[in-house]
Parts: structure tokens; sequence; C-alpha cells
């Protein structure tokens, strides 16, 4: 069981807080998605993107459409050429490694929820 | 050993060298000691093949001026919000309203723990009353169920945030801050 447990992979190491969404990216042929919480505290409060844009906290549980971006929700609130960058710019987003399974990510002193 | 200590002490040349050696050594223990952010072609997220990986800010360039932390994003954000450091945006559409609501709720049931004072100030400061009631957790006094430190561990509850996003819940004190008395009473909070 000890040893079992040796073989179990070590935590990727990230920024604390890095979420990856990899929902569909990868099998439509893009690099999954990187999104940093620690950018995005700075300039938001939890309740800008958590209340009132509609991103349910929890890894995995939203669904966000490449063509709802476009149409202005989710990340396309901001990301719309005026407020940060346009989604045109895909490699700004589409930036993690091959393989990545979504999930929120640790860092310093955690893995992530629920991993120690 | 003493009269080679002496004899060692007494040779210049390679008390200097010691010197140089024990100061490399004090640098390089600060380094390691001193908190530091991975750049982003250093993670295991990032593709350090992208080309615009280059154009990302890195962690450290923003973290860096914030208040220090030993844990999570190496950032104090209460503080930082407090201090003025950072002033996020509170709201997108003009018509959502902002509620903050300065109440203090001590959860007693926490063992033989120091019992955890939940502050909603530093909470809804950054929160709306719907990211955490009713899903997370009731409105009513007591009313939540499965309330306990094995589901927050497990990432639910206070663990959806803390572990995730906010401080890790490695920091215990920092939630179990009222300590218990001889009797198990609470000591008075002035």
């Amino acid at each position: 069981m000890i040893l079992l447990m040796l073989l179990a992979p070590l935590p990727l190491r990230a920024e604390y807080g890095d979420v990856v969404l990899n929902k569909r990216a990868e099998k439509e042929g893009m690099r999954p998605v990187i999104f940093p919480h620690w950018f995005h505290r700075i300039r938001f409060r939890c309740k800008v993107c958590h209340f009132e844009l509609g991103f349910k906290m929890r890894a995995g549980a939203n669904d966000v459409l490449m063509s709802e971006i476009i149409d202005g929700k989710f990340c396309g609130m901001c990301h719309n050429d005026r407020i940060a960058w346009g989604p045109d710019r895909c490699d700004l987003c589409h930036s993690g490694k091959p393989g990545l399974k979504s999930g929120i990510y640790g860092g310093h002193s955690t893995g992530g929820p629920g991993k120690w | 050993m003493r009269s080679f200590l002496i004899r060692f002490l007494h040779a210049h040349r390679l008390r200097k060298w010691l010197g140089v050696v024990l100061l490399t050594l004090g640098v390089a223990a600060s380094a390691v000691t001193v908190s530091h952010w991975l750049s982003l072609n250093q993670d295991d997220l990032h593709d350090p093949a992208n080309p615009d990986i280059r154009l990302l800010q890195n962690p450290a360039e923003a973290l860096s001026k914030l208040p220090p932390d030993a844990v999570g994003n190496q950032v104090n954000w209460v503080k930082a919000l407090e201090q003025g450091y950072i002033n996020p945006r509170t709201n997108i559409y003009p018509e959502t309203k902002i509620r903050v609501l300065d109440k203090d709720v001590l959860m007693q049931k926490t063992g033989e723990m120091p019992m955890v004072l939940f502050p909603h100030k530093q909470h809804t400061k950054w929160l709306d009353c719907s990211n955490c009631h009713e899903e997370l957790f009731k409105s009513k006094d007591g009313a939540t169920p499965g309330l306990n430190m094995f589901a927050i561990l497990q990432g639910e509850f206070c663990g959806r945030c803390h572990g995730a996003v906010s401080f890790p819940l490695t920091e215990c004190n920092r939630c179990h801050s009222v300590p218990r008395t001889a009797t198990g009473a609470p000591v008075k909070i002035p």
C-alpha cells in the first residue's frame, strides 16, 4: 500500500489557484486553457466573476464555449479587445501543456483542494 | 583536533577562503528560504514552446509588490485590499448591489481545537452572499448538515475556496483562533 503511494505522481507545480480548462480544448486541437486567479484577483473581487458573470466555484463545473466568449459572455465580458485582449489572441489563454487534466492546481504548500 | 584548528585559523589564506565559502552558502540558504514564485516557463502547466508565453506576466513581477504571506500565492490578500495595495473592482454591472456584512459567527463544535470565529466582513468584501448561501452554508445557525473538518479538507464548505484560491488549510490558527478555557467555554472576545 505504501509502495503504491510512492508511485503516485507528484502534484504539478503551478501558481496557487491556477485553473486548467480542458473539457474540449485539446479535443478540438488547441492547448488547454490556463486561468490564473492571482492576476485577476488584483483587478476584480470574487463576486464579479462568481456572481455577476456566472462562473461556478468548482473547477470542471463550468461549460464555457468559444462562441459564448465571442458573444461577450463569461471570459468574453472583458476579453473583448476593449478591457483585455480579444478572443482572437488564442495562445494567450490556450497556453497549457498537452495532456493537462481540468482542475485547480496548487503551488506553495498545497496541491489544491483535497490534496496535501 | 584542537591544535589542527589553531593552525587552521592562523593560516590567513585559508581563513579568507573559509569566509568566501560561508558567505556563498549563506546567500544560497537565504535564496532558498526567501519566498519566490515560479516563472511561467518553469511551472508544470504552461507550454514553454508557446511563442506567446513571453507576453504573459510572471507572478513574481506583480506578487512581489504585495504584502507577503508564507502560504498560497505568498500574498496576504486581505491586507493587500485593506491597505490599498490593490483596488479590485466590486462590480461590472452598475445595478449589482454590493453587500458587505460585518458579523462574526462563533463555531464552537471544534472538539478540543480552539473555536472558529468566522468573520463575514473580510469575506463579503470579496464575495457575494449567494456565493455561500444557501448552497454551501445555511444562513441559520447550526443548520448546515455535514459541516466538519473532514469534509472541509476534501474541498467542501470552507475548503471550496480555502486550499484552492484563499489561504490553505495548513493554517489552522487563522480560523481556530478563539481559545477554550478549562471548562470548555470560549474566552470572551473584547
